[in-house]
């Protein structure tokens, strides 16, 4: 970008009736916005529906009085708050352990000094391009060796720590953190544990916890691996209970939606506390300029 | 502690820690104590299972019975295999469904959400995250309900102005559109706002002057816009690509009499799909494997096609 040059500035009345926001672009906006909110809304009226009601033409639009015979229907179905607490402690675990890690690894690249640096650094960022995902079948025969199958743990300390976590906290910590106050810790006789967890922690706390944030919802939505790993539906997460849930459809057709919607829910009520920070998370990612 | 606290006090200033030999090994060892977990975990999780799946592949390898080597065997029979092909050309098609109209539509919204005096802003933001969020398994489950052939919201709206009941699991090009659109709808806010940020780093001087010298929004759009975005373009094409590569959850919960297959004629089955149908659903672990492989091999290629073009960009700046 070399266009940068000097602009002749405009009287500020003139300026207003060039850098008006159009109409249709709120048109666009609303119809992105309904389009994303209206299928949770259409779960929620499936999900409060009976089948004689989901199945009428015209569908009905608005939500039914039957949530609460579904939700015990869910419940009775598959051991579904079972499900529910062991993706809380899934998605718990691997949240706060992401956070913790990611910081820690990244204050190492970011502020410490020792041989290999760099080029260990080169290799986290290298690792980011290699699709292991793919290698499900060796996955599940280490699993198998360790004697995890059917195990939470499974689930959880695959996902503890990410490369993309370790680049994003050494980029901020990078930003934020002078040396000097580093130092001045060291001259007062802090060790390297203490500089981190009393001095840089609290400062990158905020970008941790959004970085924790997306760990643990990306662990809360994940499907293929719990599937392959939990056998018994005792251990299953809520996603994994969802695809139960469908296999006995025939039950009553709201049932998987009733599932869906419930697992749904704790999601959405967390967003709307902290979804502004996800926001603002991506917006200051790492592709800024 | 008043003691304790004065002499500390009168006491000078500490030496550095060079006085204790064991307190100097751990300051020296702990960097690499701080690395350590994330090394361990991705050399037993990541490249270790992504290594072996190249020598399980070269066996007939069955999971609780016997492993016997037949080298390439089955890579020749994955050629020759039509449902390979199949799920391949599906994989292709639904990625390319998904991918084009999401990044086009994800490129508008950006531009639109970059305006300085847009009411409501952080409101929108927030709502086109909301699909981001929901799960994979919600989104198919309501999604199949909307598109219902007898049932569904959709078709039912088509009714109504005279367009018939459109079977969209049952058709190949029905399903791959119902699942392109699932991804397409979980994931356009995310690139969305990948964009807006890339977007925030142009000044907003260089719009505004285009807008004095009475540069058109269109042609902001064309000029201004998509140059600055690039190398974010092309990043969120590779992200799209290795997503779309996996896509397994949609066609597994679309069909219910057929999961493994996603329908009766393997109408939308992802190479993913596949790959867990063989491995998991036969207990084919070396045939399975030899997809993985494969599917490797497309994301490596990709991988390079996106390190000439990026390179390619770099040398014409």
């Amino acid at each position: 970008m070399t266009t940068t040059t000097a602009s002749p500035r405009p009287e500020a009345p003139r300026r207003r009736r060039i850098d008006r926001v159009r109409w249709w672009s709120y048109v666009l906006l609303v119809s992105a916005a309904v389009a994303s909110l209206f299928p949770l809304y259409w779960m929620f009226v499936v999900a409060t529906t009976d089948t004689a009601t989901a199945t009428q033409l015209p569908p009905e639009i608005v939500p039914g009085g039957n949530f609460f015979h579904l939700a015990g229907l869910v419940l009775t179905t598959v051991p579904f708050l079972q499900s529910m607490a062991n993706s809380l402690f899934v998605a718990g675990t691997i949240g706060v352990g992401h956070a913790l890690l990611c910081s820690l690894a990244g204050f190492a690249f970011a502020k410490l000094r020792f041989p290999g640096r760099n080029a260990l650094f080169l290799v986290v960022v290298l690792t980011m391009t290699v699709p292991t995902q793919l290698a499900v079948i060796p996955q599940y025969l280490i699993i198998s060796e360790l004697g995890w199958v059917d195990t939470l743990q499974a689930l959880v300390v695959p996902g503890l720590a990410s490369a993309f976590g370790i680049f994003w906290m050494r980029q901020h910590i990078s930003a934020t953190i002078t040396d000097e106050l580093l130092q001045a810790a060291r001259i007062d006789g802090a060790g390297t544990w203490q500089v981190f967890w009393r001095i840089v922690f609290p400062i990158v706390r905020p970008a941790a916890f959004v970085l924790g944030l997306f760990g643990f919802v990306t662990a809360w939505n994940d499907f293929l691996w719990p599937f392959i790993v939990l056998k018994s539906p005792e251990r299953y997460t809520a996603q994994i209970a969802i695809k139960a849930l469908q296999n006995s459809y025939n039950v009553d057709l709201g049932l998987a939606m009733s599932g869906s919607f419930l697992a749904t829910i704790p999601l959405v009520a967390l967003f709307a506390f902290v979804g502004r920070r996800m926001v603002a998370g991506i917006l200051d990612g790492a592709f800024k300029g | 502690m008043t003691t304790t606290l004065s002499r500390a006090r009168t006491a000078p200033p500490a030496p550095p820690p060079t006085g204790r030999p064991f307190r100097r090994l751990g300051e020296r060892l702990a960097p690499y104590a701080y690395i350590a977990p994330f090394f361990v975990i991705f050399a037993v999780f990541g490249l270790f299972p992504l290594l072996f799946t190249f020598y399980v592949a070269l066996f007939d390898w069955n999971p609780i019975g016997d492993h016997t080597f037949i080298g390439m065997d089955n890579f020749t029979r994955m050629l020759e295999d039509p449902r390979f092909w199949n799920a391949a050309g599906n994989t292709v098609s639904i990625w390319f469904l998904s991918t084009v109209p999401q990044l086009a539509l994800a490129l508008l919204l950006a531009h639109v959400l970059n305006h300085a005096r847009l009411r409501f802003a952080l409101f929108f933001r927030m709502s086109v995250l909301v699909p981001y969020i929901t799960s994979v398994a919600a989104t198919t489950i309501v999604f199949a309900q909307l598109f219902d052939r007898d049932y569904g919201l959709l078709n039912w709206l088509l009714g109504l102005v005279g367009v018939e009941a459109i079977d969209f699991t049952q058709s190949t090009w029905g399903s791959h559109v119902l699942i392109a659109t699932m991804v397409l709808w979980r994931w356009f806010g995310y690139t969305t706002l990948l964009y807006l940020a890339s977007l925030q780093a142009i000044p907003r001087d260089v719009f505004e002057a285009a807008a004095i010298d009475g540069a058109s929004g269109w042609k902001q759009f064309r000029h201004i816009t998509i140059p600055s975005l690039r190398p974010v373009i092309i990043f969120t094409v590779v992200t799209s690509t290795i997503g779309g590569l996996q896509i397994f959850t949609e066609p597994l919960l679309l069909s219910r009499s057929a999961p493994l297959t996603c329908g009766p004629i393997r109408q939308c089955q992802t190479l993913t799909l596949f790959l867990y149908e063989q491995g998991f659903g036969q207990f084919q672990f070396g045939y399975g494997s030899a997809i993985g492989v494969a599917l490797f091999v497309l994301v490596v290629v990709v991988a390079l096609i996106n390190y000439l073009l990026s390179t390619r960009i770099r040398a014409e700046r």
